[in-house]
């Protein structure tokens, strides 16, 4: 029963900082995704801002989300940081795939359509024009 | 202040965990990283699929529909409404992670109650979503939606979304399957007796960890 006692006045000490973090972070997430939310919605009314700009703050702020997610709510952040290069290092592969994949996609796309039936073959001039230039 | 600890103590020369946390904690987040490395797998080869097609259907004509509102245009509306029952129930989940710390055995209950309404919810709405695209002709094999530029789309934009949202779907329902394993033992007072209410923790970053895939899940799809 001393356990108990003695906890429950820890709580009153510390149920306020802790829990005001989390819902902070709560408020965080929220207002991040009605954010780009608000963004969709302002693209498909007025066309601004532009697509490739729209999808790289998307992006960006999937990472905000994510940042907050793991850091606050699933307590990395205050782990040791033996534990969050565990963790997080082996993430870093992801940069590669995404940017191997990802060009790999765009370089089958262009290899259907230069490959397509009917494509006038207009390749091979564009070594020699290029050869012009001096590139060799 | 972290720095200074590592300095002094020398994690690395045996007798205690050099992570500082307990061994199941440590397989949760072994566990993790390699679940996020599947959904990651999912979500490239998506990537590579869409990057090379000339065209892809637009999110926010086929996903514009809400409950009850009939054949209004109102895209985004209803995938807003999950991210935040989702987000919510995150929050709920911290909370009773939270309240085991102080061993508070009742705010536990109800914080994972919560918790469990919450994933119910979302699955709910998750039900109700590939009910409606179903019934508008959509389904693994077959894709009503045209391109955004007037062709005729692949089927690989429904197998991707049925896939990976399902693969999604499938780790929210085992979570809330976790957490009802969890809330009965909470309700038994099995942690109580145990001193601690650590299993709140490992099945709290593995819930915490299927809202953050859903955070990629709704840009990829939703939003790009």
């Amino acid at each position: 029963m001393e356990h108990t006692h003695s906890s429950e006045v820890l709580e009153h000490v510390h149920h306020d900082s802790s829990t005001k973090k989390i819902w902070k972070t709560f408020w965080i997430l929220l207002g991040v995704t009605m954010v780009e939310v608000g963004l969709a919605f302002l693209h498909l009314e007025t066309g601004f801002p532009s697509r490739v700009l729209l999808n790289a703050i998307f992006v960006g702020l999937t990472v905000v989300k994510a940042f907050y997610i793991v850091a606050e709510f699933m307590h990395l952040g205050s782990e040791i940081k033996n534990l969050i290069y565990t963790i997080l290092l082996p993430l870093l592969l992801f940069v590669w795939f995404i940017i191997a994949f990802l060009y790999e996609g765009n370089s089958w796309k262009n290899m259907i359509k230069d490959l397509k039936p009917g494509t006038p073959i207009e390749t091979p001039k564009a070594p020699v024009k290029e050869a012009g230039h001096g590139h060799y | 202040m972290d720095t200074a600890v590592t300095a002094k103590k020398k994690w690395w020369a045996g007798g205690y965990s050099p992570f500082n946390v307990s061994y199941g904690k440590l397989m949760m987040w072994y566990f993790l990283i390699s679940d996020a490395f599947t959904f990651g797998a999912l979500l490239i080869s998506y990537g590579t699929i869409r990057f090379s097609s000339t065209s892809w259907p637009d999110p926010n004509e086929v996903f514009r529909s809400f409950p009850g509102m009939g054949h209004a245009n109102l895209p985004l509306v209803f995938v807003s409404l999950m991210t935040f029952i989702l987000i919510m129930s995150s929050v709920t989940m911290v909370l009773a992670v939270h309240a085991g710390h102080f061993r508070d055995r009742k705010a536990v209950a109800k914080w994972l109650t919560w918790t469990i309404v919450g994933g119910i919810a979302f699955l709910s709405c998750q039900a109700w979503e590939w009910t409606h695209l179903y019934h508008e002709g959509a389904w693994w094999g077959r894709n009503p939606f045209l391109n955004v530029d007037g062709t005729l789309a692949s089927t690989n934009f429904t197998n991707f979304f049925f896939t990976i949202t399902g693969f999604h779907g499938l780790h929210v329902t085992s979570g809330v399957v976790l957490n009802i394993v969890i809330l009965a033992n909470v309700l038994k007072g099995t942690y109580e007796e145990r001193g601690h209410y650590e299993m709140v923790e490992k099945v709290g970053l593995y819930w915490h960890f299927v809202d953050l895939v859903w955070v990629f899940v709704f840009t990829c799809f939703y939003l790009l």
